[in-house]
């Protein structure tokens, strides 16, 4: 049998990033346990519009947990606290008759509102231009087997480009840092042989940009790693700390450049 | 002026000759004066993505466009399973001439020969391109890379990343992306849509869009325009595509002079998590690598209802390794859908709703163990729990076909331009390599093989020769575009009907599927042909949508999209309705073989529909014009393709 059940929601409405914003209640009724988070927030948008009202506008696309379109906080929880799982990803199953949720947009400096529980996440693009990359156009690439790279090396590097750049740890973090989703990156090409001729200024370059954005301080609270839907560990911002250290050490004039193509 | 508009253009000379030929024969651009040339892409997936920043790299001044908030967004990043290369890196026999054969069989005849040949030839480039970025592909101990076999090929060529091969892909292609963006060389849209084409003396020019963010309707000039705009499965509203998957941008070409080829090819994917209930808003895909290790089964007597764990060995049908014993469980996804639902029309369907098959690891997991099932196909297992609450390790999956991938699309010649000069269309948004069918893991390679290693080539032969006048966005055919798509914009906000976009599309969705689906018949699609029109007209008379123009807007994009896919749909029907034959995903159901060892099969008619069907827009209501683009098999034989 097919559990269903109401809700009561307190959605942040907010027009765009120039009005202010308030909380509105809505409750969803006749959710199914087998809805995903998603499709119940469709569910109560189609009743909204049939009453003239405006839906809730929120980021989705892939809504397989890949994308990283979505992403919301759930009662302070980013993507509702789920280990391993995106807000599209999240069943109704977990919750239960009569709950109130209060669902809010990612709140950081560096990530203004769009509307409703839409956020602009640009930063993390301009930080991935200002470093996160080989430099090496089409065509340049030598046999794929001529690059041999250990097995180990081969599946940590997977384990950190496994992000799909949500914003969950941002949005988590109680300073707005962006250490976790910069690590990522800096640890995915840094444990690879193809991104060592470029691994000091790599660093360099993205940890600048991201102060640039506006981002917190890391203060090593643990937040993002519980909440990142794709349990990217810590420990990669302990090894960026150690690349970005070794950099600055070694740094010369010219390697501050980074992002110059 | 338009072009000779079905000429092929496929270089002179034997098949292995004919890209280098072509490569050589071309017109190049003065690298000094590559940067005077603007080059738009419309979208970053694997195909936009890669085609913008080799453009850039080359010194195009390249403006990219996506309506996702970022370019790695793109729906490449759902593709799971792996990409094909002609690498034979396992020695087991694999060669370009191979993969050029698999594909076009694969394909059931109905695709280009010189093009297919071309992709197999670039397919080992693109791996290297791709270990070079960084692209963190599964190794073997030793530091090679790492091969699995796919639907489909009897050898291993299939490169992946764990379960997320288009991910990293995508990553790949998006961080060279960033990289030219962070230098200036690319101008970057996030969250544009775009809504027309520009034509001015018969060449594209440029484009109109929408902000997504503030409603502002803006036009873009340039000497080109490139679509990676992605495939349309989503017209049938439950797809594995992502929500915002759209036909609008190939479409809106399409209006503008641009063929659409063979529309009705559409593929349905054996492997999908079945649907659960009428709120469904998309179908999720389980990647075809799993049958490499799963056994696909039902119950041998309809109507069975035990659990799977009590219906004991000799009472299971493992319905495509008795009917295809070479293949078995790899056949082609064609193949397997269609025993699906014969299993499942049988009444031998299992879940709620019986419309399902097993897929089950038990035999694997007893060989392997679970730790190297759970190392090959983790994150597979986790998403299928997360969905449906069952632990696949315990029990089987359940899976039935979905519509995941669209071979149709804008019809190109063999340097990717449309039959629009100046307009170039690539990856799934063109109708070029996969004829009636596509193979796994070839959807990934063609993007990046048309984005990385053709497109930048052939487009620089159109701009050495392409000596149109500069224009601006000041000029006539602009304004008259912008005048159109707000008008268009401003009827839509103002309609404040019953019915919610979403109902519309999931109206047309289940007619499409039921009538354009699995199997397609005349009295099926001739129906749907009345009913279509209907459901269009309701929509422009009661479609209800919220006002806001100059805000973010979500159900004014979807309002665009459905009434595109309203006009595509008749479209399809009408394609599938004139192709008297089965092929591929274009299953007929009254052309079937009736006698000897493939009775029941698809039946070809190679003497009459050996052609890619391309339809030329009349107007509103108008009937389309097909022309035909002639298929000549010099290389490859035409066969009855054979599993068994
Ligand atoms: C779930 C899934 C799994 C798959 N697995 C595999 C696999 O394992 N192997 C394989 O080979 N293939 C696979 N495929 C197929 C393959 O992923 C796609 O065919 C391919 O990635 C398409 O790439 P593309 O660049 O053509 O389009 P997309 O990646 O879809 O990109 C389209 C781009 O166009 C933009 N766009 C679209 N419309 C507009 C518009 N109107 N205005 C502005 N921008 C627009 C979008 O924003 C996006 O950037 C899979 C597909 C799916 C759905
Ligand atoms: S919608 Fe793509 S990750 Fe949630």
């Amino acid at each position: 049998m097919t559990r269903t059940f109401s809700l009561t929601l307190h959605v942040w409405r907010q027009k765009s990033a120039k009005q202010a914003g308030q909380f509105a209640k809505y409750i969803a009724a006749n959710v199914s346990e087998h809805m995903s988070f998603l499709e119940m927030l469709d569910v109560v948008n189609q009743d909204l519009l049939a009453k003239g009202e405006d839906p809730i506008a929120f980021d989705h696309d892939c809504r397989e947990g890949i994308c990283g379109s979505c992403g919301f906080m759930v009662n302070g929880d980013a993507h509702g606290g789920h280990r391993g799982t995106t807000i599209c990803q999240l069943h109704m199953r977990h919750f239960k008759d009569g709950e109130e949720l209060w669902l809010e947009p990612w709140r950081s400096a560096a990530f203004p509102i769009v509307k409703d529980l839409a956020v602009d996440r640009g930063a993390f693009d301009r930080i991935i231009a200002s470093g996160g990359f080989v430099s090496v156009p089409t065509g340049s690439a030598v046999d794929g087997n001529a690059i041999p790279v250990p097995k180990t090396e081969a599946d940590l590097a997977m384990d950190a480009a496994a992000c799909i750049g949500c914003g969950a740890c941002v949005a988590m973090c109680p300073n707005s840092a962006a250490q976790l989703f910069t690590a990522a990156k800096v640890g995915h090409l840094g444990l690879l042989p193809q991104g060592q001729p470029e691994r000091d200024r790599r660093v360099l370059a993205m940890v600048g940009q991201m102060t640039a954005e506006g981002f917190g301080h890391c203060t090593s609270t643990g937040e993002c790693e519980a909440v990142c839907p794709k349990e990217i560990p810590i420990a990669f911002i302990a090894r960026m700390n150690r690349d970005y250290l070794e950099a600055s050490v070694k740094e010369r004039p010219q390697a501050n450049r980074g992002g110059s193509g | 002026m338009t072009l000779n508009a079905l000429n092929a253009n496929v270089p002179e000379g034997p098949i292995e000759k004919k890209w280098d030929t072509r490569r050589f024969e071309m017109k190049l651009v003065n690298p000094a004066n590559k940067r005077k040339y603007k080059v738009i892409v419309v979208g970053s997936g694997l195909a936009g993505g890669s085609a913008a920043a080799s453009m850039a790299e080359l010194g195009y001044d390249v403006d990219c466009f996506c309506y996702q908030d970022s370019p790695r967004r793109a729906h490449s990043i759902a593709a799971q399973g792996g990409i094909n290369a002609a690498k034979n890196y396992q020695n087991d026999g694999d060669s370009v001439w191979r993969l050029f054969y698999d594909t076009v069989k694969g394909g059931d005849y109905r695709a280009r020969e010189a093009n297919v040949y071309r992709l197999a030839q670039i397919s080992v480039n693109i791996i290297d391109q791709c270990v070079a970025q960084g692209v963190p592909f599964a190794r073997e101990y030793g530091g090679t890379l790492a091969n699995r076999s796919f639907g489909g090929a009897q050898v291993s060529r299939t490169f992946y990343a764990r379960g997320q091969t288009g991910q990293q892909l995508l990553l790949g292609a998006y961080q060279s992306l960033e990289r030219q963006i962070g230098a200036g060389k690319v101008k970057m849209h996030p969250r544009t849509e775009m809504l027309d084409l520009v034509v001015v003396d018969g060449r594209a020019r440029g484009i109109i869009t929408r902000d997504l963010v503030t409603g502002k309707i803006e036009a873009h000039a340039a000497d080109a325009v490139v679509l990676g705009t992605g495939g349309y499965g989503n017209v049938f509203y439950l797809s594995t595509n992502a929500k915002g998957c759209n036909t609008t941008a190939i479409w809106r070409a399409h209006k503008r002079g641009a063929h659409f080829a063979n529309p009705c090819f559409t593929q349905i994917h054996p492997t999908c998590i079945p649907v659960a209930g009428d709120y469904q808003s998309k179908l999720t895909l389980m990647s075809e690598s799993l049958r490499n290790d799963g056994r696909i089964w039902v119950p041998l007597k309809a109507g069975d209802t035990r659990k799977a764990s009590d219906i004991p060995e000799g009472e299971r049908d493992y319905y495509l390794e008795r009917r295809y014993p070479a293949f078995g469980n790899l056949v082609p996804r064609d193949v397997a859908s269609r025993a699906a639902k014969l299993a499942c029309d049988e009444g031998r369907g299992v879940g709620p709703g019986g419309r399902g098959v097993y897929l089950d690891f038990a035999e694997s997991i007893g060989r392997l163990g679970e730790a190297m099932i759970r190392e090959r196909y983790g994150n597979l297992f986790d998403m299928y729990e997360r969905i449906t609450g069952e632990n696949p390790y315990q029990v089987p999956m359940r899976i039935y076909p979905a519509i995941h991938y669209t071979m149709g699309g804008l019809w190109v010649d063999y340097d990717l331009m449309s039959t629009i000069p100046g307009m170039f269309v690539i990856g799934e948004a063109n109708f070029s390599d996969h004829g009636a069918n596509r193979l796994g893991a070839s959807a990934l390679m063609q993007g990046l093989a048309d984005g990385y290693f053709i497109l930048p080539y052939t487009i620089g032969n159109y701009l050495a020769q392409s000596k149109g006048p500069k224009i601006d966005a000041s000029h006539a055919a602009f304004k008259d575009a912008v005048k159109g798509v707000t008008a268009t914009t401003d009827k839509l906000l103002a309609s404040k009907g019953k019915r919610t976009v979403d109902s519309f599309h999931r109206e047309l969705g289940l007619l499409m599927w039921e009538a354009c689906g699995m199997a397609r018949n005349e009295a099926g699609l001739t129906a749907a042909l009345e009913k279509i029109p209907q459901i269009r007209a309701e929509f422009w008379k009661d479609v209800i949508l919220p006002s806001g123009g100059a805000e973010m807007n979500q159900e004014l994009e979807k309002a665009g999209r459905v009434a595109d896919f309203l006009e595509l749909g008749e479209l399809m029907c009408f394609d599938a309705l004139q192709r008297n034959e089965s092929c591929g995903g274009h299953f007929r159901e009254e052309h079937v073989e009736t006698e000897g060892a493939n009775k029941g099969e698809a039946k070809r008619d190679d003497d009459n529909y050996c052609y890619a069907a391309a339809w030329e827009y009349k107007g509103p209501d108008e009937r389309q014009a097909l022309h035909k683009e002639p298929l000549t098999f010099d290389n490859v034989h035409l066969t009855q393709r054979d599993y068994k």
